[in-house]
């Protein structure tokens, strides 16, 4: 009867009828598809874990390098959690030991171990970017083959790109020179790769004209790059002696500072064309609006897609992301390039029919699910997660 | 009093710099040059003291064994850059773009397909139950027509490049009036250092 009454009573103030029992089934594992430093330790619940953190405060982890100990806290999970990743050294054998922690009581479980991290040579939650990456660049090489082998790769023409000659013929006949601006791209930037073809087609028609070309830059591996492509394209119709080191320059690494220095070139020198090709960012605005001012013929190429309508409004021609690559293969016909863009086109054609497959297998999925009937809906969503999860 | 002559001077370059909206002329000039100049020596400085003496020089004289002498290789790469000023050898500083250039290659290719490729595939896998689903669906697949370079915009071809031109345009439109917005805040930004710092004609 004293019994009954005291549990009664302490249940009525709310307080726990048991002692505080560890958490079960503790286990210490090597963390998959790591680079071999950490350990993932997991338990079941306390029973007294109920989500209440007055009456349950959660979990010690403890760790030892013997099974004996000493053991060392190494982290803290709060209540509800039944897993705790812990960075350790690689193949090293681990004990643990996890400690239920309410405000009153403690209570542990016996170690468990030993653990030992390792490297895993294959993360198998990126399979799929494995499969992708290796379907792409097959293609790609594939195509690349088939160019080498001289066969005929069909890209239609885009437009925009007459223009480039028609900007360099009129800045001849006005007398005028030509500017040629990368923005803030840098070398490792595939758009500033595709940009250098382009100059490159730019140079080869000024030396053929005559026409002087500046080409202001804001990082100095372009730079360099840049003056290697210019001096190669003067080369080409055999005009290097037109060439001139000092008009591919670099003005400074500073955003607006290199906006002001272009725009100071545009108005002094006053150039009959003006080619922004690259990556740019909010300098992109004030340049092409003083290349306008000027009168200017302004041709733009980028991939910044927050830009681009800055340049479709200020500039006589732009070439839309992509389009841009597309231009350099269209304009160099180097086998590697036309290969990477018939491989890349490829893709999309993948893409184009299996995005209307799939939208018209989880439209049917979606309603049979709504019948009584999941299965179509459930390999929708596998494939969607697959994406995800590899 | 420093700082009173250093908001002068930022109001009279500030002012200088707005004098282009009329014309090129020689407070501009001066402007732009002065920015220009010290843009560039700063860019210099910084790369001196926050790349070559923290990760170069100090981790060289700091580390033992053999990842002290690993930092020779980025440091000749870097030195084979200013082989430029040679005619001689100055090839030797195309092997540091290259290195550039393909290090970034090879680390784009996964670094697209993971972080864009895949999520824009797993985003455009819905099924045609609701308005914003369907129109999300079509403007992908128009845009990647109108993207699509190995066949003429011919046929049907054409009325799908078209379609996803109008896309990418209604794209732009809602990116250029937020662009213009954030450029405003910019412009009240300095008009706010002039009113308020400068002029302090409200307080």
């Amino acid at each position: 009867m004293r019994v009954f009454l005291t549990a009664l009573l302490l249940g009525a103030l709310g307080l726990p009828l048991l002692a505080l029992e560890p958490p079960s089934g503790l286990q210490a594992a090597d963390t998959p598809n790591d680079e071999g430093n950490s350990l993932t330790i997991s338990w079941d619940k306390s029973p007294q874990d109920q989500g209440d953190a007055d009456r349950f405060k959660g979990y010690q982890i403890l760790r030892s390098e013997s099974q004996e100990g000493p053991f060392a806290e190494v982290g803290f999970a709060i209540g509800g959690k039944t897993e705790f990743r812990d960075n350790v050294e690689p193949l090293k054998p681990y004990y643990y030991r996890v400690v239920a922690i309410s405000p009153e009581d403690s209570a542990g479980t016996a170690a468990v171990g030993p653990a030992l991290a390792t490297a895993q040579w294959f993360d198998s939650s990126r399979a799929n970017v494995l499969i992708l990456t290796v379907l792409i660049c097959f293609l790609i090489i594939w195509y690349i083959e088939r160019a080498k082998r001289g066969e005929e790769l069909f890209i239609r023409k885009i437009q925009g790109l007459d223009a480039v000659d028609e900007a360099v013929g009129r800045s001849t006949e006005l007398g005028k020179p030509i500017m040629f601006s990368f923005g803030l791209g840098e070398i490792k930037d595939i758009v500033t790769v595709a940009a250098l073809a382009i100059l490159r087609q730019v140079a080869v028609r000024c030396a053929q004209h005559g026409t002087e070309l500046l080409v202001p830059n804001w990082d100095p591996l372009v730079m360099a790059a840049a003056q290697e492509t210019v001096q190669q394209a003067y080369s080409e119709p055999g005009r290097p002696d037109l060439y001139k080191e000092g008009n591919v320059s670099f003005l400074t690494s500073d955003q607006f500072g290199y906006a002001a220095g272009v725009d100071g070139m545009m108005l002094r020198q006053k150039p009959g064309a003006v080619f922004f090709m690259g990556y740019f960012y909010a300098e992109a605005l004030l340049m092409s609006e003083t290349g306008h001012s000027i009168g200017a013929i302004q041709i733009a190429g980028t991939t910044a897609i927050t830009q681009l309508p800055f340049f479709i409004a200020s500039c006589d021609y732009t070439l839309i992301g992509e389009e841009m690559l597309a231009a350099s293969c269209y304009l160099k016909k180097d086998p590697q390039m036309l290969g990477s863009l018939k491989g890349e086109d490829f893709v999309k054609a993948f893409l184009i029919v299996g995005f209307a497959l799939a939208a018209l297998w989880g439209t049917t999925g979606h309603l049979l699910f709504k019948a009584g009937h999941p299965w179509m809906q459930g390999v929708f969503q596998a494939v969607k997660n697959w994406f995800v999860t590899g | 009093m420093m700082q009173i002559i250093g908001t002068w001077i930022a109001a009279g370059l500030t002012l200088a710099i707005f004098s282009f909206l009329y014309k090129d002329n020689p407070f501009y000039k001066f402007a732009e040059h002065l920015y220009v100049g010290v843009s560039a020596a700063y860019a210099i400085l910084y790369v001196l003291y926050f790349d070559v003496k923290p990760l170069l020089v100090d981790k060289f004289i700091s580390e033992q064994g053999g990842e002290r002498w690993i930092l020779l290789v980025p440091a000749a790469f870097g030195l084979m850059m200013l082989a430029r000023w040679i005619p001689k050898v100055s090839w030797l500083s195309r092997w540091s773009i290259a290195l550039t250039v393909g290090i970034a290659a090879g680390l784009g290719i996964t670094g697209q397909i993971q972080g864009i490729l895949l999520p824009q595939i797993r985003g455009t896998l819905v099924p045609l139950t609701t308005v914003n689903n369907v129109l999300m669906v079509v403007g992908v697949i128009s845009t990647l027509i109108y993207f699509y370079f190995s066949a003429a915009h011919k046929g049907a071809l054409r009325y799908g490049a078209r379609l996803g031109m109008v896309f990418i345009m209604m794209a732009f439109g809602a990116s250029f009036g937020y662009t213009v917005m954030a450029r405003i805040s910019l412009l009240i930004g300095r008009l706010h250092f002039l009113v308020y710092e400068w002029l302090r004609l409200v307080k």
